[in-house]
């Protein structure tokens, strides 16, 4: 019998180390690898079997490390990402993944190379239909899945026959010296060996971990608080109360009403309004001492919907009342629309969506020897989080230093205060580091979503298709708290007559609290929602003046010289019907001529129908709306020619510091290896401003291409001096630099310039240009980036099971900077726009929230896959970086009304409301 | 909250079974763990004191032919082992087709047939192909072992019928598959929210050379608070060639013993009964082409 209350020691091989424990009580492999063996590359996604981060090989088999008792391990072999290859000996797979562009937020990475690895153990020459077998249950919310199956066959083949690896297939660019040209990703080889440290990947001694009592109550009034007992259980340093806080009781984006704690007296507005704060040696400790905390409230009624939040009668969730905003579009004199030869009128509903990125939220607050409040988090807007983190805590900003991590996906959800504020509190209680991190319930419960959307959609067109008006009103849930809620709304308001010419135009909005969680930024921010609407109502226009969906989408397009539902003139950089075109080029390419959205039924199986969808789309790039749009950069060259361009914008995985990469290397002619980029420090970088609105390459882009400028008119100023030539016999070239028929390396220069007292870092701020409000008639945006997908469907008429089987997408970007890169965002924004049409619901009732874990929100799997088809646009931006504007939403917004008209086309059912409910689809399908 | 206390990995069925009952409760039996510790994890079951690890117990691990021309898996067989064996997929295809759809492939690895059975629910894709195979279950208890048919395992959602505080799931058996018999397994999923299956079916056919249904075994899941045997279908089939009608008489049948409830937010009573017909029709084809596959091949076995 074993030795009583004690699990028995335990050897076993980790990456051909041997390891000798007792593992504890409850203690699982991740927990072992990652806190015990500092093998941190092992990520903890979920906790539920659902997400595969944590997958590691065990005796050669692909396990869930997070939920394998350790003691099971006993004689086995162990194999993690750390051991199966190094940036210096990396494995196939890690070189494919670098290749193949399928690294972006990193996080999922290790997870999915082990399972990959697991997969070619049993199967060296793996069919797809094994890759994506075996990758089945490993997620990857960035979504380049395509790009994985790609890499793991190339590695596969690789690895089977000897010869070297395909590389990526990428669309072909007219690229530059550095810009436009394909190249793996700086931080893709420290991702791949599982060297990335993100937040909760960090440990520091006498760290302490924080937790906070969640009011899972969706409306009350807190009538008392009692932590006292929470404060004597073991291993409790602190618990804190709202009335601990020094500062600012509430923080948010922009209107600050969301409470740090709320305190006995105050109104519970959401399930995860945070009452107390508890931080101990262990997380168990933790929530040992949160159940002990006791506290009654009054609960209230639950306003759950925009509408009933704006009756009469409706419980007031702000003192401002309910109505966060009301936004307004009007184009066209007339007080009515014209009179049209056919209209459509439909509602449209898109429920609350979950970002569901696979880092959940973690910060860690340190004091310093100086006293000031140090924060290591993964966030998407540093200096924001700077600024709310001293507003609660009373200190001037100058004393938090907020210490960007790599972050494991955001998409628009990690930009509000997650743990920031809390994670600071009890540091500033207890003298000591404290980690808050949340689990996957928790950022479920917590972190804003999608809005949730109501859309009326009415359109009215002559019989040529020609549209003479569109009528939109919107209701928008925004949830307990603002967050960005009004930009989101107004964005889907602005956005909701789609991207075409049209003389009269009515868009209303109401952007409105209630009780459930808080709505915010997340990826297509509003367009997501009105482009289901428009796109929707227009294919059934369509079909009503049986006209072709490309053919009605071409003729109202918006092209140079017209102006949007805005009344934005836009001058240049609309390359809409280019991506139409392009998109009917290879749609004909595949079916040849005649009716390109027939249905077809399956000659074998007639209960599988066939059919393609189509949709347009367009996306501001920038804030817009009169908010100045701004980003700093400093751009420093060293003694040993090491470039580094440095500024606060965020690395989501969308690429942004491959970019700036290349914008460097671009300008000072320095190869990649010679330029660095920092990002992410408010100490150490100036501020770039939010990563959000698609923004960071066209302003950072900018920031750092004139800081580059700037540098060289500087090096350029000395040179000319120095050797008394005229500037323009200075030229930067192959890494170094040319004066008339001499030359010096860059290190060579920036040791004269240095010798010589001239500055060899520059700081910039680049300014994009005024906008104006929404109702000024003009320019509300700096660009707009333009999409078209089409998307084919097969639809079993019988089960009313979808599965997309390809989709085309073309995108107009400006100017390709990053191609590699482009075509991750494309595969990402297309998965995630599936996702939204036929898997994602977050469901609310009465406030209450029913998705609570990541069982219960699928996103996309690999299997569910399409083929996609990236086309790259290049109507450059004369505002932007080379020409460049924003992509990392507009790829994701028409994929979603791009398969609902194709599951018309299929069985003629119109969709109205996401997801698609193949019961409901069954159902209506029997019933024709 | 720590998901256990003490953790033993015995390493013979008396020592589980001394453990069992010499242990500080609550007591469970571990084997994959990927529904047990999910449950404890999230409060639906409480945390256990003590854990008992089955799957180092070389007598519940492997597959074999035993005595009296039965099959027999070991309760910690995985589904893997099970997907890949060449002697499931030779007598009970439709327990390989199975347990191949259960989770994914990391869970698969782990996670164990005797332990989907033993988790007792309603659609268990496991135990749903083990109904048709009119398998049974081999207890083992401090008092001796007795093998029970594995339908009548179940009690209620998640409860079985035998004491998993006396009792541990050693082993699950079923007859090896003769001439002119067939089986297969299909399930209805659904791509959002929890993956569970919206309906299965499981069916098992003996066909006589002439091709008429001599015998056949149906369940689907979930029919009601435990897997059953759909016996009223199974009499429409029996007798008869598998053609439409006796499939639509099957089909009406069906729907008098099988209570198909509406899941919240997963599916209407209306869509599973809509599935109903097509699902069955879908596998007992297989399952049909299945049998006839072995009359083909003892005339192949003739002609060598």
């Amino acid at each position: 019998m074993p030795e009583l209350g004690l699990t028995p020691e335990i050897r076993f091989d980790v990456n051909g180390q041997l390891v000798q424990l007792r593992p504890e009580p409850g203690e699982m492999l991740a927990e072992t690898l990652r806190q015990r063996l500092g093998l941190t590359g092992t990520k903890i996604g979920c906790e539920e079997d659902e997400c595969g981060a944590c997958t590691v090989l065990v005796d050669g088999q692909a396990i869930l490390s997070c939920n394998y008792p350790t003691a099971r391990a006993d004689g086995r072999h162990v194999l993690t990402i750390e051991g199966l290859g190094t940036p210096e000996a990396l494995h196939p797979l890690q070189q494919a993944f670098i290749e193949h562009g399928v690294v972006q937020c990193g996080y999922c990475i290790p997870g999915q190379i082990m399972a990959a690895a697991g997969c070619l153990l049993a199967h060296p020459e793996p069919t797809e239909a094994d890759i994506r077998a075996a990758l089945k249950d490993t997620l990857c919310r960035c979504g380049g899945y395509p790009s994985l199956l790609r890499a793991v066959q190339d590695a596969a083949r690789s690895m089977h026959s000897g010869e070297s690896m395909g590389g990526p297939s990428v669309p072909k660019v007219a690229g530059s010296r550095a810009i436009g040209t394909v190249v793996p990703r700086p931080d893709a080889a420290a991702k791949v060996t599982g060297q990335t440290r993100f937040t909760d990947d960090l440990t520091f001694p006498g760290m302490l971990h924080g937790m906070a009592l969640r009011a899972e109550i969706p409306h009350a009034i807190l009538t008392s608080l009692d932590v006292s007992e929470a404060r004597t259980m073991p291993g409790v340093r602190a618990v804190l109360t709202a009335e601990y806080i020094p500062g600012a009781h509430d923080h948010g984006l922009f209107v600050k009403d969301w409470p740090v704690l709320v305190g006995v007296g105050e109104r519970i507005r959401t399930v995860g309004d945070p009452l107390a704060l508890v931080a101990a040696d262990t997380r168990q400790q933790c929530q040992a001492a949160l159940a002990r905390i006791r506290f009654t409230c009054d609960p209230q009624p639950v306003v759950s919907d925009p509408r009933q939040a704006l009756e009469a009668d409706a419980p007031r969730l702000h003192p401002n009342g309910n109505l966060l905003k009301r936004i307004q579009v009007r184009k066209g004199e007339a007080d009515s629309p014209p009179a049209v030869e056919a209209q459509v009128e439909g509602e449209f509903y898109t429920p609350t969506t979950e970002h569901a990125f696979l880092e959940t939220e973690c910060s860690i607050a340190r004091l310093t020897e100086d006293g000031r409040m140090e924060v290591y988090v993964g966030s998407q807007i540093p200096y924001s989080d700077r600024d709310q983190v001293a507003a609660s805590l009373a200190v001037p900003v100058e004393q938090v230093h907020i210490i960007g991590m790599p972050i494991g996906g955001g998409f628009g959800g990690k930009e509000d205060i997650a743990g920031q504020i809390h994670a600071a509190l009890l540091a500033r209680a207890t003298g000591r580091p404290v980690k808050v991190l949340f689990d996957r319930r928790e950022s479920l419960l917590v972190h804003p979503k999608r809005h949730a959307t109501h859309l009326h959609v009415r359109l009215g067109a002559d019989r040529d298709g020609r549209l003479r008006f569109a009528q939109t009103e919107l209701y928008g849930d925004t949830g307990a708290y603002a967050s960005l809620g009004e930009k989101v709304m107004t964005r889907a308001t602005t956005h909701s007559a789609g991207p075409y010419v049209i003389p009269w135009v009515r868009s209303d909005c109401h952007a409105v609290y209630t009780n459930n969680p808080p709505a915010g930024a997340f990826r297509g921010f509003g367009v997501t929602q009105s482009a289901f609407g428009v796109e929707s109502a227009l294919d059934e226009l369509a079909d009503k003046l049986r006209i072709d969906p490309i053919a009605i989408r071409r003729i109202n397009a918006l092209r140079a010289g017209e102006s949007t539902s805005t009344g934005q003139r836009l001058t240049e950089s609309v390359g809409l019907l280019e991506c139409l075109e392009r998109v009917e080029a290879e749609m004909r390419r595949l079916h040849g001529p005649g009716n390109l959205f027939a249905a077809r039924p399956d000659p074998d199986q007639p209960q599988l129908v066939r059919a393609w969808g189509i949709a347009a789309a367009f996306k501001n790039t920038g804030l817009g709306g009169g908010a100045p749009d701004k980003a700093t950069a400093q751009v420093e060259v060293d003694r040993h020619g090491m470039a580094e361009a440095r500024t606060s914008s965020a690395e989501i995985g969308q690429g942004l510091v491959t970019v700036l990469q290349l914008i460097v290397a671009e300008e000072l002619a320095l190869p990649l290896d010679c330029v660095r980029v920092l990002l992410s420090d408010t100490d150490l970088t100036p501020d770039g401003g939010p990563t959000t609105a698609s923004r960071q390459t066209f302003v950072a882009g900018n920031a750092v291409r004139q800081a580059c400028e700037l540098w060289k008119a500087s090096a350029t100023a000395y040179l000319a001096e120095e050797y008394d030539v005229a500037p323009a016999q200075v030229g930067f070239v192959d890494g170094g630099v040319s004066i008339g028929q001499r030359r010096l390396t860059m290190a060579e220069l920036v040791d004269r310039m240095t010798a010589a007292g001239r500055p060899t870092s520059v700081e910039h701020e680049y300014r994009a240009p005024d906008t104006e409000p929404v109702g000024s008639g003009t320019d509300i945006h700096v660009a707009y980036s333009f999409a078209v997908q089409a998307a084919e469907v097969e639809v079993d008429r019988i089960t009313g099971e979808t599965r997309v089987l390809r989709v085309i997408a073309a995108t107009d970007v400006g100017r390709a900077l990053n191609p590699l890169g482009l075509v991750g965002q494309v595969e990402g924004g297309v998965m995630m726009g599936l996702g939204n049409a036929l898997t994602e619901e977050f469901i609310l009732e009465q406030g209450r929230v029913f998705t609570d874990r990541l069982g219960r929100y699928r996103m996309p799997s690999i299997v569910q896959a399409p083929e996609i088809v990236p086309i790259l646009v290049e109507s450059p931006c004369s505002h932007g970086p080379y020409g460049a504007k924003g992509v990392g939403e507009i790829t994701s917004i028409p994929t979603s009304p791009a398969i609902t008209n194709a599951i018309y086309h299929a069985c003629g059912v119109r969709v109205r409301r996401l997801p698609v409910d193949q019961d409901w689809l069954a159902r209506e399908l029997a019933r024709q | 909250m720590r998901l256990w206390e003490n953790y033993h990995r015995p390493a013979s069925i008396d020592q589980a079974l001394s453990l069992l009952s010499g242990s500080e409760p609550p007591v469970r039996i571990l084997a994959g763990g990927t529904d047990l510790l999910l449950d404890i994890r999230s409060g639906r079951t409480p945390a256990p004191c003590t854990l008992i690890d089955v799957t180092n117990i070389p007598d519940l691990q492997g597959i074999d032919i035993g005595p009296d021309e039965q099959l027999q898996i070991g309760a910690a067989t995985t589904h893997w082992e099970i997907a890949r064996s060449p002697l499931i997929a030779e007598h009970a295809p439709a327990l390989q087709q199975a347990c191949g759809l259960i989770g994914g492939p990391q869970v698969r690895n782990v996670a164990t047939l005797g332990g989907n059975v033993a988790h007792a629910l309603p659609a268990a894709d496991g135990t749903i192909a083990l109904l048709t195979l009119d398998a049974q279950a081999e207890l083992a208890s401090c008092a001796g072992r007795r093998w029970v048919p594995v339908e009548t395992l179940f009690k209620a959602p998640g409860e079985t019928t035998f004491d998993r505080q006396q009792e541990i799931l050693i082993r699950l058996a079923f007859p090896l598959r003769r001439t002119g018999e067939g089986g297969a397994f299909s399930r209805v999923m659904r791509p959002q929210g929890l993956a569970i299956a919206l309906l299965n079916v499981a069916a098992w056919v003996r066909l006589d050379p002439a091709g008429t249904v001599e015998s056949a075994r149906l369940a689907v899941g979930p029919c009601g608070p435990v897997p059953r045997r759909a016996r009223l279908a199974e009499r429409a089939l029996q007798g008869r060639p598998l053609a439409a009608e006796s499939l639509a008489e099957a089909g009406r049948a069906l729907r008098h013993e099988v209570q198909l409830r509406t899941s919240p937010h997963r599916a209407t009573s209306e869509y599973r009964y809509h599935l109903l017909d097509p699902l069955l029709g879908r596998v007992l084809w297989a399952a049909h082409a299945e049998a006839v596959r072995t009359h083909g091949r003892v005339s192949e076995g003739a002609h060598a």
